[in-house]
C-alpha cells in the first residue's frame, strides 16, 4: 500500500462503504416550558404578573411554579437597593454574555425608578432591551400584547422628545386589566393557565396576589 | 499555469473527498481527543419511571428494579433508589451508570458535610439544589448525565419533594414522576392525591400508579421497591411483585366483533 500523504497526493487506501456519520441521539439542550408574563408601569406603581404553569411538550410538569423573582445580591454588595435601570442593564449583560449559547428565556423586568415612577423593561433571549410602559412575553404574548396595545396605546419610541410611556390607569384598574388579560390568554393558549401570580410594587412596598386560572 | 479543472480532488484525506466529510472526520477526531466537549452520547442501560408523593409523615417513592439494555431486560435487581445522608432519598431513571456516578458525587458531598462535624447536615432542599447545578452544568457542556432524578426528604418536620431532568429543569411539587410516569402516573395522582395521606393510602396510591405502568410501559418489570422517608430516616422495602389481572374478557378474544382488520 503506498504511504499516505495529506495534501495534493491522492491516497489509495480502501475503505469499503465507510460512512463518517457519528451516531447522535437527537438531543437538545433546550426545552420549552411555556408560560406567559406581563408587566404594566403606572405613575406610582408597577404590576408584574406571570402564570404558574410549567409544561413540556403536551404535559404539565407542575401547576405551581413561580416565575417572578427578586434580586438581593446588589443590596448586599452596594449597601443600597438596586434601581430599576441598573438592574435592566445587568440583565441585558447577563443575557448577552451567553450570546453564543443563549439562555432561552424571554424576560420582562418591572419596578420603580429612583423617582418612584413605575418602569418596565422588555427583553429578547440575547439581551436586547427597551424601556416601555407595558409589555408581555412568553407563549401567550401573541394573544396578550395586541390587547394591551389596544387598551394602553403606547407612544412610539421614535418620537422626539421622548414621550412618557407610563399608563394613566390607577393601580386597581391595571390589576384588573392584568387579570382579564390572563383569563383570556388561558382560554386559547395551552401553555398558560393554572394560577396567576401578581406582584405589585409601589411606595408602600411589594405585595403578592394570586388568582385561579383555567386548569385545562 | 494549468487552470484546467482537475478530475481528482486537490485535497484528499483518507479518501474523503468533500470538505464537509473531511471537516466531520477531523471534528470527530478532535472530539475523541478532547474526551467529551462535543459529545452527546446516548444511554445504554436504562431504568424506567420513578413515582413519588408526599404523605402525612414524609415522602413515599416507588421504582421497579429493571435495567434494560435497549429492548432486552438485562438486569433485574437494580436498586434505583438510594438514601442520601440522613434526610434524603434519591430515585433515578435513565442511564444506570450515570446514576452510579451521581451517587459518587453525592457520597463526596455528604462526606465533606459530615467532616465539618458541626451538628448541621444537608437537607433535601440543599441536595436537590446541588443536583440541579450538576445537571445544568453538564448540559451546558453538551455532555449530560442521562438521568431524571427524584429527590425527596424530611428535615425538621418540613417535607420536600423535587425533581431534576437531564437538562436541568427542576421544580418541586406534592407528587412527581419521571419518564412514562409523567404520562401514566401523574394523572392518577392529580385525581387522587390529597394532603395528609396515611401511610397505607399512600402505598395503595403508589401501587395503583405502578400497576398502570406495569401494564402499559414495556420497559417496566414486576419487581419493585417502595421507599419511605420520614423524620426518623429512610426505609426501603424488600423487592416484591404486584398482583396483575390479565383475564379481562375484552382481551380474551380481541378480534371478536371487529369489522375489518381492527
Amino acid at each position: 500500500m503506498p504511504p499516505f500523504l495529506v495534501g495534493k497526493a491522492r491516497v489509495s487506501l480502501v475503505f469499503a462503504s465507510f460512512t463518517m456519520t457519528k451516531q447522535q441521539a437527537n438531543w437538545s439542550p433546550y426545552d420549552n416550558n411555556g408560560g406567559s408574563c406581563v408587566a404594566i408601569a403606572g405613575a406610582d406603581y408597577c404590576v408584574i404578573a406571570a402564570d404558574t404553569r410549567m409544561s413540556t411538550g403536551y404535559n404539565i410538569l407542575t401547576r405551581d411554579y413561580s416565575k417572578i423573582c427578586k434580586l438581593y445580591i446588589y443590596q448586599h454588595q452596594h449597601n443600597k437597593q438596586m434601581s430599576c435601570p441598573a438592574m435592566a442593564q445587568l440583565l441585558s449583560n447577563t443575557l448577552y454574555y451567553k450570546r453564543f449559547f443563549p439562555y432561552y428565556s424571554f424576560n420582562v423586568l418591572g419596578g420603580l425608578d429612583n423617582e418612584g415612577k413605575g418602569c418596565v423593561f422588555t427583553y429578547d433571549a440575547v439581551g436586547s432591551y427597551e424601556k416601555v410602559g407595558y409589555s408581555s412575553q412568553g407563549s401567550g404574548s401573541t394573544l396578550i400584547m395586541p390587547f394591551l396595545d389596544n387598551q394602553l396605546k403606547s407612544p412610539s419610541p421614535l418620537l422626539l422628545p421622548a414621550q412618557d410611556a407610563v399608563t394613566p390607569l390607577v393601580e386597581a384598574e391595571a390589576i384588573d386589566l392584568v387579570k382579564t388579560v390572563f383569563a383570556s390568554a388561558s382560554e386559547r393558549d395551552i401553555y398558560t393557565g393554572d394560577k396567576l401570580e401578581l406582584v405589585i410594587v409601589n411606595a408602600a412596598g411589594i405585595r403578592r396576589e394570586y388568582m385561579e386560572l383555567r386548569k385545562d | 499555469m494549468n487552470f484546467m479543472a482537475s478530475k481528482q480532488p486537490e485535497n484528499s484525506l483518507l479518501g474523503l473527498e468533500s470538505d464537509s466529510q473531511r471537516t466531520l472526520y477531523v471534528t470527530c477526531l478532535i472530539s475523541i481527543e478532547l474526551g467529551s466537549s462535543l459529545d452527546v452520547r446516548y444511554p445504554y442501560v436504562t431504568g424506567t419511571s420513578v413515582v413519588a408523593l408526599k404523605y402525612k409523615d414524609g415522602i413515599l417513592m416507588a421504582a421497579d428494579m429493571g435495567g434494560s439494555y435497549g429492548s432486552t431486560l438485562r438486569y433485574k435487581s437494580v436498586e434505583r433508589m438510594k438514601p442520601i445522608g440522613k434526610h434524603s432519598l434519591l430515585g433515578a431513571s435513565g442511564e444506570i451508570s450515570d446514576f452510579q456516578e451521581i451517587l459518587r458525587y453525592l457520597d463526596e458531598l455528604i462526606l465533606y458535610d459530615n467532616m465539618w462535624d458541626d451538628g448541621n447536615s444537608l437537607g433535601p432542599k440543599e441536595v436537590h439544589n446541588y443536583l440541579t447545578r450538576v445537571m445544568y452544568n453538564r448540559r451546558n457542556k453538551f455532555n449530560p448525565l442521562w438521568n431524571s432524578l427524584v429527590l425527596g426528604g424530611v428535615k425538621n418536620g418540613q417535607k420536600y419533594l423535587g425533581t431534576v431532568s437531564m437538562i436541568g429543569v427542576n421544580f418541586e411539587d406534592n407528587h412527581v414522576a419521571t419518564g412514562f410516569g409523567n404520562h401514566l402516573a401523574r394523572p392518577v395522582l392529580r385525581q387522587e392525591w390529597h394532603e395528609n395521606l396515611s401511610f397505607e393510602d399512600g402505598v395503595r396510591l403508589l401501587e395503583k400508579c405502578m400497576r398502570v405502568l406495569l401494564y402499559r410501559d414495556r420497559s417496566a418489570v414486576n419487581k419493585l421497591q417502595i421507599a419511605k422517608i420520614t423524620e426518623d430516616g429512610v426505609t426501603i422495602s424488600q423487592p416484591y411483585s404486584l398482583k396483575t389481572y390479565w383475564e379481562f374478557s375484552a382481551f380474551e378474544n380481541p378480534a371478536q366483533g371487529a369489522i375489518g382488520s381492527w
